[in-house]
């Protein structure tokens, strides 16, 4: 059964198109669009309920060893206040999920997961923890905004003070007011844009999100769906679990090594890692160069030969191109390398391209 | 939702409308609205045959391809060219944005006025 989030009547107000999506109604759209509120975000701001994502906390005097040894990528330190991404792998070496850990306090972390992978990470968790340490899946105490987009500093100073907005990226601030609330703000996202979470209290949501909206109405914000969430980090070339990473892509092959720390002690999936060694496939941009949309799943040739498949594809808002991210064998991921994507039968042109496909300028 | 009287109906959400002996397609605003911002367009082939109930085109949205149905069996005669960089224009106007035109018509099914097309909205929901 889909559940709703605190924010289910809002988005009904505004006419969002709802679809069950990770075991929730969410608006994949609202009266502007998809392409309309991608642009949005782009140039002005948009406004998203992300209250979907789970919230996981881990406390006690074991709470960081128990994260060096669940996480791929290093939370030693990490001050408090600071937020850092790590993939979370099985014994294979493939990704259990992809998550980002906010250090609240001395002992206490809290993981920010994927709704669709909760009770999955919920289950892995237990099964691992170790020590000192507990447990506590705390996502029915939030729920969650992201404000995205060049003019979102400026809409949260109509609402909080200067000081209260955290000016690097991956840091928070708890205890924030924001329009009389008490929200937890860090400066996260996942569109490549400047750009703000915002965690409130469920009671709290509905009012929070209408002042959002109406200090925005001045800097451009509109409402966005996970349409345009989608196709935001598919420009910025950001991974999406279930796409480019699952239980059998290694956090290497889904192009993450940077967050994959091997000289770190002990992780789980670290000997699975050492054993494949370099990845055999990796993930890369894939332009269109021919006419159509290659979405995901599609097979990729060489001269009839299948060097890949893609998993995550969509036009391009912003640079009008059909763009995809694949799974390609290592030989064939230059900058420039000509292959075809079947598409329902058709053979479509396409090239291999740097990731991201969007850059901010900063 | 806009629904106009002179035109008809497939339950596929396609409008058709008689000109001589072709048959022009296009699809409804109902339809339009419930694909989102389409991107791209596959037309058929000239003097292609197309039968009731298979895909005479496709779009593609943001987020997903979806099959135009024909309305009815024949020859495509004409196809909306324009639409091929501006499909956004099915959006736009739903009912100008033809995408082709059928003649030779060896097969009309049964095809609803706009009462009952409404009336099936009504029902579908």
């Amino acid at each position: 059964m889909c559940k709703k989030t605190p924010l289910y009547d809002y988005h009904v107000a505004l006419h969002g198109k709802m679809v069950p999506f990770a075991g929730y109604w969410l608006p994949v759209q609202y009266d502007s669009g998809i392409i309309a509120e991608h642009q949005a975000v782009r140039t002005a701001c948009g406004l998203f309920d992300v209250s979907h994502m789970g919230e996981v906390l881990i406390q006690g005097k074991d709470a960081l060893n128990n994260l060096q040894h669940l996480l791929v990528n290093d939370m030693s330190g990490m001050a408090i206040g600071r937020a850092r991404y790590s993939p979370m792998c099985n014994e294979r070496g493939g990704v259990v999920d992809d998550l980002l850990v906010c250090r609240t306090g001395e002992e206490d972390y809290l993981l920010i997961v994927n709704a669709s992978n909760k009770d999955k990470d919920v289950a892995w968790i237990k099964e691992h923890l170790f020590g000192e340490a507990t447990m506590q899946d705390v996502s029915e105490e939030y729920a969650q905004f992201a404000l995205q987009g060049p003019n979102s500093m400026e809409i949260l100073m109509e609402l909080t003070a200067k000081e209260n907005i955290p000016d690097k990226n991956y840091t928070f601030n708890q205890h924030v007011d924001i329009g009389g609330f008490d929200c937890l703000l860090s400066r996260t996202g996942y569109t490549g844009e400047l750009g703000y979470e915002i965690y409130c209290r469920p009671q709290d949501a509905i009012a929070l999100g209408e002042k959002l909206l109406a200090a925005g109405k001045n800097h451009g914000l509109i409402p966005c769906g996970l349409g345009a969430r989608d196709t935001l980090r598919l420009e910025a070339g950001m991974p999406l679990y279930g796409h480019e990473m699952n239980d059998e892509i290694t956090p290497l092959e889904a192009g993450l090594g940077f967050f994959v720390k091997m000289d770190k002690t002990d992780f789980i999936g670290k000997d699975a890692l050492q054993k494949k060694g370099e990845p055999k496939r990796i993930r890369v941009g894939l332009e269109v160069v021919g006419r159509g949309i290659v979405r995901e799943e599609s097979p990729l040739f060489i001269d009839n030969k299948q060097v890949g498949i893609t998993t995550s594809g969509t036009m391009s808002p912003y640079s009008q191109k059909a763009i995809a991210m694949a799974l390609v064998d290592v030989a064939n991921t230059k900058i420039g390398t000509k292959m075809e994507a079947d598409v329902r039968g058709r053979r479509i042109p396409v090239q291999v391209v740097e990731l991201p496909f969007y850059k901010r300028n900063k | 939702m806009s629904i106009p009287n002179n035109l008809k109906y497939a339950k596929s959400h396609e409008w058709v409308r008689q000109e001589g002996d072709l048959f022009v397609v296009g699809i409804t605003d109902h339809a339009q609205s419930e694909l989102g911002d389409l991107v791209f367009i596959n037309l058929p082939n000239l003097e292609d045959d197309v039968i009731a109930g298979d895909a005479l085109a496709d779009v593609e949205s943001v987020k997903a391809v979806s099959d135009i149905i024909s309305p009815v069996s024949g020859v495509v005669v004409e196809v909306n060219e324009e639409l091929l960089d501006a499909p956004e224009k099915i959006n736009e106007s739903p009912y100008e944005a033809w995408i082709a035109k059928i003649g030779q018509v060896s097969e009309e099914p049964e095809l609803l006025t706009a009462e009952e097309y409404e009336a099936f909205l009504q029902e579908e929901k």
